[in-house]
Protein backbone atom coordinates (compact mmCIF):
# COMPACT_ATOMS: atom_id res chain seq x y z
CA UNK A 1 0.00 0.00 0.00
CA UNK A 2 1.36 3.43 -0.86
CA UNK A 3 0.59 6.65 0.90
CA UNK A 4 0.10 9.25 -1.79
CA UNK A 5 -0.78 11.86 0.81
CA UNK A 6 2.86 12.06 1.89
CA UNK A 7 5.72 13.75 0.08
CA UNK A 8 8.38 11.36 -1.24
CA UNK A 9 10.28 10.00 1.79
CA UNK A 10 7.89 11.73 4.21
CA UNK A 11 9.80 14.96 4.89
CA UNK A 12 8.93 18.21 3.11
CA UNK A 13 11.45 19.55 0.59
CA UNK A 14 12.63 22.48 2.70
CA UNK A 15 13.45 20.16 5.59
CA UNK A 16 15.33 17.82 3.27
CA UNK A 17 17.39 20.71 1.87
CA UNK A 18 18.32 21.76 5.40
CA UNK A 19 19.39 18.21 6.29
CA UNK A 20 21.23 17.82 2.98
CA UNK A 21 23.25 20.99 3.57
CA UNK A 22 24.18 19.68 7.02
CA UNK A 23 25.22 16.33 5.52
CA UNK A 24 27.55 17.97 3.00
CA UNK A 25 29.24 20.07 5.70
CA UNK A 26 29.49 16.96 7.88
CA UNK A 27 31.37 15.18 5.08
CA UNK A 28 33.61 18.23 4.60
CA UNK A 29 34.62 18.25 8.29
CA UNK A 30 34.74 14.54 9.21
CA UNK A 31 33.81 13.80 12.82
CA UNK A 32 32.53 17.31 13.56
CA UNK A 33 28.92 17.47 14.80
CA UNK A 34 26.84 19.77 12.58
CA UNK A 35 23.76 21.21 14.31
CA UNK A 36 20.53 20.74 12.36
CA UNK A 37 16.88 21.61 12.94
CA UNK A 38 15.66 18.12 13.73
CA UNK A 39 11.95 17.59 13.11
CA UNK A 40 9.34 15.71 15.06
CA UNK A 41 8.95 12.33 13.41
CA UNK A 42 6.02 9.92 13.73
CA UNK A 43 7.99 7.87 16.27
CA UNK A 44 9.36 8.69 19.71
CA UNK A 45 12.85 10.00 20.34
CA UNK A 46 15.16 7.07 20.97
CA UNK A 47 13.62 5.05 18.15
CA UNK A 48 15.89 6.39 15.46
CA UNK A 49 14.40 9.78 14.57
CA UNK A 50 17.85 11.11 13.64
CA UNK A 51 18.67 8.13 11.46
CA UNK A 52 15.25 8.25 9.82
CA UNK A 53 15.69 11.92 8.90
CA UNK A 54 19.13 11.27 7.39
CA UNK A 55 17.82 8.25 5.50
CA UNK A 56 14.83 10.27 4.23
CA UNK A 57 17.17 12.99 2.96
CA UNK A 58 19.34 10.45 1.10
CA UNK A 59 16.83 8.00 -0.37
CA UNK A 60 16.07 7.89 -4.09
CA UNK A 61 13.33 5.74 -5.65
CA UNK A 62 16.05 3.43 -7.01
CA UNK A 63 17.43 2.55 -3.57
CA UNK A 64 17.18 -0.75 -1.78
CA UNK A 65 16.91 -0.19 1.96
CA UNK A 66 18.00 -2.45 4.79
CA UNK A 67 17.31 -1.60 8.42
CA UNK A 68 18.94 -3.37 11.35
CA UNK A 69 18.59 -3.08 15.09
CA UNK A 70 21.57 -4.54 17.01
CA UNK A 71 22.36 -6.52 13.86
CA UNK A 72 18.88 -7.99 13.49
CA UNK A 73 16.50 -7.32 10.59
CA UNK A 74 13.47 -8.69 12.40
CA UNK A 75 13.14 -6.62 15.57
CA UNK A 76 10.36 -4.08 16.14
CA UNK A 77 12.47 -0.99 15.47
CA UNK A 78 13.94 -2.37 12.25
CA UNK A 79 10.64 -3.70 10.94
CA UNK A 80 8.73 -0.49 11.61
CA UNK A 81 11.34 1.79 10.03
CA UNK A 82 11.52 -0.49 6.98
CA UNK A 83 7.71 -0.39 6.66
CA UNK A 84 7.75 3.39 7.13
CA UNK A 85 9.93 3.86 4.07
CA UNK A 86 8.12 1.20 2.06
CA UNK A 87 4.98 3.29 2.53
CA UNK A 88 6.33 6.82 2.27
CA UNK A 89 9.14 6.40 -0.29
CA UNK A 90 8.00 3.22 -2.06
CA UNK A 91 11.56 1.93 -2.05
CA UNK A 92 12.47 -1.73 -2.24
CA UNK A 93 13.73 -3.25 0.98
CA UNK A 94 16.01 -6.18 1.63
CA UNK A 95 17.56 -8.09 4.49
CA UNK A 96 20.72 -8.92 2.55
CA UNK A 97 23.63 -6.64 3.32
CA UNK A 98 25.23 -7.06 -0.11
CA UNK A 99 22.03 -6.05 -1.95
CA UNK A 100 21.34 -2.91 0.07
CA UNK A 101 22.32 0.56 -1.17
CA UNK A 102 21.24 2.32 2.03
CA UNK A 103 21.47 0.60 5.42
CA UNK A 104 20.06 2.25 8.52
CA UNK A 105 21.51 0.75 11.66
CA UNK A 106 21.03 0.88 15.38
CA UNK A 107 24.22 -0.03 17.24
CA UNK A 108 25.95 -2.45 14.83
CA UNK A 109 28.03 -2.47 11.67
CA UNK A 110 27.14 -5.43 9.44
CA UNK A 111 29.70 -8.27 9.46
CA UNK A 112 30.03 -8.29 5.70
CA UNK A 113 32.35 -5.46 4.59
CA UNK A 114 30.49 -2.60 2.91
CA UNK A 115 31.61 -1.17 -0.39
CA UNK A 116 31.26 1.69 -2.81
CA UNK A 117 27.67 2.56 -3.62
CA UNK A 118 26.52 1.81 -0.08
CA UNK A 119 25.56 4.29 2.63
CA UNK A 120 25.44 3.31 6.29
CA UNK A 121 23.17 5.54 8.40
CA UNK A 122 23.61 5.31 12.17
CA UNK A 123 20.97 6.11 14.76
CA UNK A 124 22.73 8.06 17.48
CA UNK A 125 21.36 8.67 21.00
CA UNK A 126 24.11 10.94 22.45
CA UNK A 127 26.40 12.31 19.73
CA UNK A 128 28.73 14.15 22.10
CA UNK A 129 31.54 11.81 23.26
CA UNK A 130 32.42 14.24 26.06
CA UNK A 131 28.86 14.64 27.36
CA UNK A 132 29.16 12.33 30.35
CA UNK A 133 32.40 14.05 31.33
CA UNK A 134 31.16 17.61 30.82
CA UNK A 135 27.39 18.21 30.73
CA UNK A 136 27.51 21.78 29.36
CA UNK A 137 27.22 22.06 25.58
CA UNK A 138 28.97 25.46 25.67
CA UNK A 139 32.00 23.77 27.26
CA UNK A 140 32.16 20.65 25.09
CA UNK A 141 31.90 22.83 21.98
CA UNK A 142 34.87 24.84 23.22
CA UNK A 143 36.78 21.65 23.98
CA UNK A 144 36.30 20.45 20.38
CA UNK A 145 37.29 23.88 19.07
CA UNK A 146 40.51 23.83 21.12
CA UNK A 147 41.12 20.14 20.44
CA UNK A 148 41.17 19.73 24.22
CA UNK A 149 40.60 16.01 24.70
CA UNK A 150 42.66 15.41 27.83
CA UNK A 151 39.54 14.66 29.84
CA UNK A 152 38.71 11.69 27.61
CA UNK A 153 42.14 10.19 28.18
CA UNK A 154 41.73 10.71 31.93
CA UNK A 155 38.48 8.77 31.75
CA UNK A 156 40.13 5.88 29.90
CA UNK A 157 43.06 6.01 32.32
CA UNK A 158 40.70 5.82 35.31
CA UNK A 159 39.11 2.79 33.68
CA UNK A 160 42.52 1.13 33.70
CA UNK A 161 43.29 2.28 37.27
CA UNK A 162 39.99 0.82 38.55
CA UNK A 163 39.62 -2.26 36.40
CA UNK A 164 43.06 -3.05 35.05
CA UNK A 165 41.81 -2.55 31.52
CA UNK A 166 39.71 -0.08 29.52
CA UNK A 167 36.22 -1.27 30.42
CA UNK A 168 34.40 0.86 27.85
CA UNK A 169 32.79 -1.83 25.70
CA UNK A 170 30.51 0.17 23.40
CA UNK A 171 30.37 3.76 22.10
CA UNK A 172 34.15 3.57 22.31
CA UNK A 173 35.57 7.01 21.39
CA UNK A 174 37.56 7.44 18.19
CA UNK A 175 39.68 10.19 16.70
CA UNK A 176 38.88 11.10 13.11
CA UNK A 177 41.68 12.14 10.73
CA UNK A 178 43.75 13.17 13.74
CA UNK A 179 41.38 16.00 14.65
CA UNK A 180 37.89 15.45 16.11
CA UNK A 181 37.07 12.94 18.83
CA UNK A 182 33.82 11.29 17.80
CA UNK A 183 31.24 8.99 19.36
CA UNK A 184 30.73 6.12 16.90
CA UNK A 185 27.23 5.61 18.43
CA UNK A 186 26.74 2.67 20.81
CA UNK A 187 28.26 0.05 18.51
CA UNK A 188 30.31 -2.59 20.34
CA UNK A 189 34.01 -1.73 20.27
CA UNK A 190 34.38 -4.95 18.25
CA UNK A 191 32.97 -2.92 15.32
CA UNK A 192 35.37 0.02 15.69
CA UNK A 193 37.99 -1.23 13.19
CA UNK A 194 35.25 -1.37 10.54
CA UNK A 195 34.61 2.38 10.87
CA UNK A 196 37.35 2.65 8.24
CA UNK A 197 35.18 1.64 5.33
CA UNK A 198 34.71 2.04 1.59
CA UNK A 199 31.09 3.08 2.21
CA UNK A 200 29.78 6.52 3.19
CA UNK A 201 28.87 6.61 6.89
CA UNK A 202 26.35 9.17 8.15
CA UNK A 203 25.29 9.68 11.77
CA UNK A 204 21.98 11.24 12.82
CA UNK A 205 20.98 12.23 16.36
CA UNK A 206 17.36 13.42 16.32
CA UNK A 207 16.76 14.50 19.89
CA UNK A 208 20.21 16.09 20.17
CA UNK A 209 19.88 17.68 16.70
CA UNK A 210 23.30 16.74 15.38
CA UNK A 211 24.56 15.19 12.15
CA UNK A 212 28.10 13.97 11.52
CA UNK A 213 29.81 11.83 8.94
CA UNK A 214 32.77 9.76 7.84
CA UNK A 215 33.67 9.88 4.15
CA UNK A 216 34.97 6.57 2.72
CA UNK A 217 38.56 5.63 3.62
CA UNK A 218 38.72 8.20 6.43
CA UNK A 219 41.33 7.51 9.11
CA UNK A 220 39.53 6.49 12.31
CA UNK A 221 41.63 5.60 15.36
CA UNK A 222 40.20 4.18 18.59
CA UNK A 223 41.70 6.04 21.54
CA UNK A 224 44.12 4.01 23.63
CA UNK A 225 47.49 4.01 25.39
CA UNK A 226 50.80 2.54 24.23
CA UNK A 227 50.83 0.07 27.12
CA UNK A 228 47.08 -0.59 26.90
CA UNK A 229 46.40 -0.82 23.19
CA UNK A 230 42.86 -0.89 21.86
CA UNK A 231 41.40 -4.37 21.55
CA UNK A 232 38.26 -5.22 19.54
CA UNK A 233 36.85 -7.79 21.92
CA UNK A 234 33.93 -10.19 21.61
CA UNK A 235 32.51 -13.13 23.58
CA UNK A 236 35.08 -15.92 23.59
CA UNK A 237 32.86 -18.44 21.83
CA UNK A 238 31.70 -19.61 18.40
CA UNK A 239 28.20 -18.98 17.09
CA UNK A 240 26.00 -21.88 18.22
CA UNK A 241 23.94 -21.75 15.03
CA UNK A 242 26.46 -21.19 12.22
CA UNK A 243 29.75 -22.00 13.95
CA UNK A 244 31.39 -18.71 12.99
CA UNK A 245 34.34 -17.94 15.25
CA UNK A 246 34.95 -14.35 14.17
CA UNK A 247 31.53 -12.65 14.28
CA UNK A 248 30.09 -10.52 17.09
CA UNK A 249 27.85 -12.62 19.35
CA UNK A 250 24.69 -12.10 21.37
CA UNK A 251 24.27 -14.15 24.53
CA UNK A 252 20.80 -15.70 24.69
CA UNK A 253 19.43 -17.11 27.95
CA UNK A 254 17.61 -20.33 27.12
CA UNK A 255 16.16 -21.49 30.46
CA UNK A 256 16.09 -20.58 34.16
CA UNK A 257 18.86 -23.01 35.10
CA UNK A 258 21.82 -21.11 33.70
CA UNK A 259 21.44 -22.45 30.15
CA UNK A 260 22.59 -20.07 27.43
CA UNK A 261 23.73 -19.95 23.87
CA UNK A 262 25.75 -17.57 21.74
CA UNK A 263 24.48 -16.53 18.33
CA UNK A 264 25.66 -14.03 15.71
CA UNK A 265 24.14 -10.63 16.34
CA UNK A 266 24.05 -10.05 12.55
CA UNK A 267 21.02 -12.16 11.55
CA UNK A 268 21.60 -11.88 7.80
CA UNK A 269 25.23 -12.96 8.17
CA UNK A 270 24.24 -15.95 10.32
CA UNK A 271 21.37 -17.02 8.06
CA UNK A 272 23.57 -16.80 4.94
CA UNK A 273 26.19 -18.99 6.58
CA UNK A 274 23.58 -21.54 7.63
CA UNK A 275 22.18 -21.53 4.11
CA UNK A 276 25.72 -22.32 2.91
CA UNK A 277 25.73 -25.40 5.14
CA UNK A 278 27.64 -24.10 8.16
CA UNK A 279 26.45 -25.50 11.47
CA UNK A 280 27.07 -24.64 15.12
CA UNK A 281 27.12 -26.65 18.34
CA UNK A 282 23.41 -26.16 19.06
CA UNK A 283 22.05 -26.34 15.50
CA UNK A 284 18.96 -28.52 15.25
CA UNK A 285 19.79 -32.09 14.25
CA UNK A 286 19.32 -32.57 10.53
CA UNK A 287 17.01 -35.37 9.51
CA UNK A 288 18.91 -38.35 8.21
CA UNK A 289 18.06 -39.37 4.70
CA UNK B 1 20.97 22.05 -24.04
CA UNK B 2 19.26 25.16 -22.90
CA UNK B 3 15.69 25.48 -24.12
CA UNK B 4 14.63 28.50 -26.15
CA UNK B 5 12.34 29.53 -23.31
CA UNK B 6 15.10 29.96 -20.80
CA UNK B 7 17.39 31.56 -23.36
CA UNK B 8 14.70 34.12 -24.08
CA UNK B 9 14.47 35.01 -20.45
CA UNK B 10 11.35 33.08 -19.51
CA UNK B 11 12.41 32.54 -15.93
CA UNK B 12 9.32 30.54 -15.02
CA UNK B 13 10.71 27.40 -16.69
CA UNK B 14 13.82 25.38 -16.01
CA UNK B 15 12.91 24.09 -12.56
CA UNK B 16 12.42 20.46 -11.55
CA UNK B 17 9.32 18.85 -13.04
CA UNK B 18 9.07 16.40 -10.12
CA UNK B 19 10.98 18.15 -7.34
CA UNK B 20 11.00 15.51 -4.56
CA UNK B 21 12.37 12.75 -6.79
CA UNK B 22 14.66 14.83 -8.99
CA UNK B 23 16.11 16.65 -5.99
CA UNK B 24 16.68 13.29 -4.28
CA UNK B 25 18.63 11.94 -7.26
CA UNK B 26 20.56 15.19 -7.61
CA UNK B 27 21.45 15.21 -3.93
CA UNK B 28 22.72 11.63 -4.10
CA UNK B 29 25.04 12.69 -6.90
CA UNK B 30 26.15 15.72 -4.85
CA UNK B 31 26.63 13.54 -1.76
CA UNK B 32 28.71 10.94 -3.63
CA UNK B 33 30.78 13.74 -5.15
CA UNK B 34 31.46 15.39 -1.77
CA UNK B 35 32.19 12.05 -0.09
CA UNK B 36 34.62 11.04 -2.85
CA UNK B 37 36.51 14.19 -3.88
CA UNK B 38 37.37 14.26 -7.55
CA UNK B 39 34.61 11.87 -8.58
CA UNK B 40 32.59 13.27 -11.49
CA UNK B 41 28.83 12.79 -11.29
CA UNK B 42 26.17 13.56 -13.90
CA UNK B 43 22.93 15.32 -13.00
CA UNK B 44 19.85 16.49 -14.91
CA UNK B 45 16.54 18.22 -14.71
CA UNK B 46 17.16 21.96 -14.37
CA UNK B 47 18.28 24.86 -16.50
CA UNK B 48 18.80 28.48 -15.58
CA UNK B 49 19.81 31.43 -17.75
CA UNK B 50 23.55 31.67 -18.30
CA UNK B 51 24.74 28.86 -16.02
CA UNK B 52 25.38 25.15 -16.46
CA UNK B 53 22.76 22.49 -15.87
CA UNK B 54 24.83 21.12 -13.00
CA UNK B 55 25.00 24.51 -11.27
CA UNK B 56 21.25 25.03 -11.71
CA UNK B 57 20.59 21.55 -10.28
CA UNK B 58 22.79 22.27 -7.26
CA UNK B 59 21.04 25.58 -6.59
CA UNK B 60 17.60 23.97 -6.78
CA UNK B 61 18.67 21.03 -4.61
CA UNK B 62 20.52 22.88 -1.87
CA UNK B 63 19.32 26.48 -1.77
CA UNK B 64 16.14 28.13 -0.55
CA UNK B 65 15.05 31.31 1.20
CA UNK B 66 17.32 30.44 4.14
CA UNK B 67 20.54 30.44 2.10
CA UNK B 68 21.98 33.80 1.00
CA UNK B 69 23.70 33.43 -2.39
CA UNK B 70 26.51 35.52 -3.83
CA UNK B 71 26.61 35.83 -7.60
CA UNK B 72 30.07 36.63 -8.92
CA UNK B 73 30.55 38.88 -11.97
CA UNK B 74 29.58 36.98 -15.11
CA UNK B 75 26.88 35.04 -13.24
CA UNK B 76 25.00 38.05 -11.93
CA UNK B 77 22.73 38.80 -14.87
CA UNK B 78 19.18 40.07 -14.36
CA UNK B 79 17.67 36.92 -15.90
CA UNK B 80 19.49 34.61 -13.47
CA UNK B 81 18.51 36.81 -10.52
CA UNK B 82 14.88 36.58 -11.62
CA UNK B 83 15.20 32.81 -12.06
CA UNK B 84 16.62 32.47 -8.54
CA UNK B 85 13.92 34.73 -7.12
CA UNK B 86 11.18 32.64 -8.72
CA UNK B 87 12.49 29.10 -8.23
CA UNK B 88 14.53 29.40 -5.05
CA UNK B 89 13.68 32.63 -3.25
CA UNK B 90 17.20 33.00 -1.89
CA UNK B 91 18.45 36.50 -1.11
CA UNK B 92 21.34 37.61 -3.34
CA UNK B 93 24.05 39.07 -1.09
CA UNK B 94 27.68 40.23 -0.90
CA UNK B 95 30.44 37.63 -0.76
CA UNK B 96 31.02 38.15 2.95
CA UNK B 97 27.48 37.10 3.89
CA UNK B 98 26.96 34.24 1.48
CA UNK B 99 26.30 30.58 2.32
CA UNK B 100 26.64 29.76 -1.39
CA UNK B 101 28.63 31.59 -4.05
CA UNK B 102 28.35 30.98 -7.77
CA UNK B 103 30.71 32.01 -10.53
CA UNK B 104 33.85 31.34 -12.52
CA UNK B 105 37.08 30.72 -10.60
CA UNK B 106 38.63 34.12 -11.31
CA UNK B 107 35.33 35.93 -10.81
CA UNK B 108 34.85 34.42 -7.36
CA UNK B 109 38.20 35.80 -6.16
CA UNK B 110 39.44 37.12 -3.77
CA UNK B 111 38.59 33.99 -1.80
CA UNK B 112 39.46 35.40 1.61
CA UNK B 113 36.21 37.38 1.55
CA UNK B 114 34.06 34.32 2.13
CA UNK B 115 32.89 32.86 5.39
CA UNK B 116 35.12 30.05 6.64
CA UNK B 117 33.19 29.20 9.79
CA UNK B 118 34.31 29.73 13.37
CA UNK B 119 36.39 27.53 15.65
CA UNK B 120 33.23 26.35 17.39
CA UNK B 121 31.09 26.14 14.24
CA UNK B 122 33.33 25.30 11.27
CA UNK B 123 30.20 24.32 9.31
CA UNK B 124 29.13 27.97 9.03
CA UNK B 125 31.19 28.43 5.91
CA UNK B 126 30.53 29.11 2.26
CA UNK B 127 29.95 26.50 -0.42
CA UNK B 128 31.50 27.74 -3.66
CA UNK B 129 29.90 26.58 -6.90
CA UNK B 130 32.61 27.09 -9.49
CA UNK B 131 31.66 27.10 -13.15
CA UNK B 132 34.42 25.60 -15.30
CA UNK B 133 34.80 24.80 -19.01
CA UNK B 134 35.08 21.06 -18.53
CA UNK B 135 35.75 18.41 -15.90
CA UNK B 136 38.21 15.59 -16.37
CA UNK B 137 39.84 13.10 -14.04
CA UNK B 138 43.29 14.40 -14.90
CA UNK B 139 45.57 17.22 -13.88
CA UNK B 140 45.99 17.80 -10.17
CA UNK B 141 46.55 14.95 -7.72
CA UNK B 142 44.04 14.71 -4.88
CA UNK B 143 44.51 12.88 -1.58
CA UNK B 144 42.64 12.89 1.72
CA UNK B 145 39.43 11.60 3.32
CA UNK B 146 37.12 9.99 0.77
CA UNK B 147 39.98 8.95 -1.49
CA UNK B 148 41.43 5.44 -1.18
CA UNK B 149 44.88 6.17 -2.62
CA UNK B 150 44.69 9.15 -4.93
CA UNK B 151 42.33 10.83 -7.40
CA UNK B 152 42.83 13.38 -10.16
CA UNK B 153 40.86 16.42 -11.30
CA UNK B 154 41.58 19.34 -13.61
CA UNK B 155 41.61 22.22 -11.13
CA UNK B 156 42.42 25.84 -11.95
CA UNK B 157 45.34 26.07 -9.50
CA UNK B 158 47.02 24.55 -6.43
CA UNK B 159 47.81 27.45 -4.16
CA UNK B 160 44.30 28.50 -3.14
CA UNK B 161 43.50 24.95 -2.02
CA UNK B 162 46.74 24.66 -0.07
CA UNK B 163 45.97 27.89 1.76
CA UNK B 164 42.40 26.73 2.43
CA UNK B 165 43.75 23.45 3.79
CA UNK B 166 45.88 25.31 6.33
CA UNK B 167 42.71 26.75 7.85
CA UNK B 168 41.33 23.30 8.73
CA UNK B 169 38.92 22.65 10.40
CA UNK B 170 37.80 26.03 9.05
CA UNK B 171 37.66 26.77 5.35
CA UNK B 172 35.39 26.77 2.32
CA UNK B 173 34.23 23.79 0.30
CA UNK B 174 33.45 23.77 -3.38
CA UNK B 175 31.66 22.13 -6.24
CA UNK B 176 32.94 22.40 -9.77
CA UNK B 177 30.30 22.38 -12.47
CA UNK B 178 30.51 22.00 -16.24
CA UNK B 179 27.49 21.24 -18.44
CA UNK B 180 25.63 18.42 -16.68
CA UNK B 181 28.67 17.22 -14.69
CA UNK B 182 29.85 18.09 -11.21
CA UNK B 183 32.70 17.24 -8.87
CA UNK B 184 33.40 18.38 -5.32
CA UNK B 185 36.42 19.40 -3.30
CA UNK B 186 35.93 19.62 0.46
CA UNK B 187 38.44 21.54 2.60
CA UNK B 188 40.11 18.27 3.67
CA UNK B 189 41.41 17.37 0.21
CA UNK B 190 45.10 17.92 -0.42
CA UNK B 191 45.82 19.18 -3.93
CA UNK B 192 49.21 18.75 -5.60
CA UNK B 193 50.43 19.45 -9.11
CA UNK B 194 51.47 16.28 -10.90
Amino acid sequence: MTEQAYNFAYLDEQTKRMIRRALLKALAVPGYQVPFASREMPMPYGWGTGGVQVTAACLTPEDRLKVIDQGADDTTNAVSIRKFFERTAEVETTEHTAEATVIQTRHRIPEQPLGEGQILVYQVPIPEPLRFLEPRETETRKMHALEEYGLMHVKLYEDIAHNGAISTAYAYPVKVEGRYVMDPSPIPKFDNPRLESAAIQLFGAGREQRIYALPPHTRVVSLDFEDHPFEASKADHDCDLCGCGTSYLDEVITDDAGGRMFVCSDTDFCASRQADGHRGALSPQEELA
Amino acid sequence: MMSADVMNGNVLTGGFADAPVQAARAFRAALEAMARPGRIETVEGAEAPGISTAAAVLLLTLCDRETPIHLAPGCDGAALKRWIAFHIGAPVVAAEEAMFALGGWQALKPLDRYRIGTAEYPDRSVMLIVEVESLESAGMKLTGPGIESEAALNLPEVEAFARNGLLFPLGWDCYFTAQDRLAALPRTTKVEAL
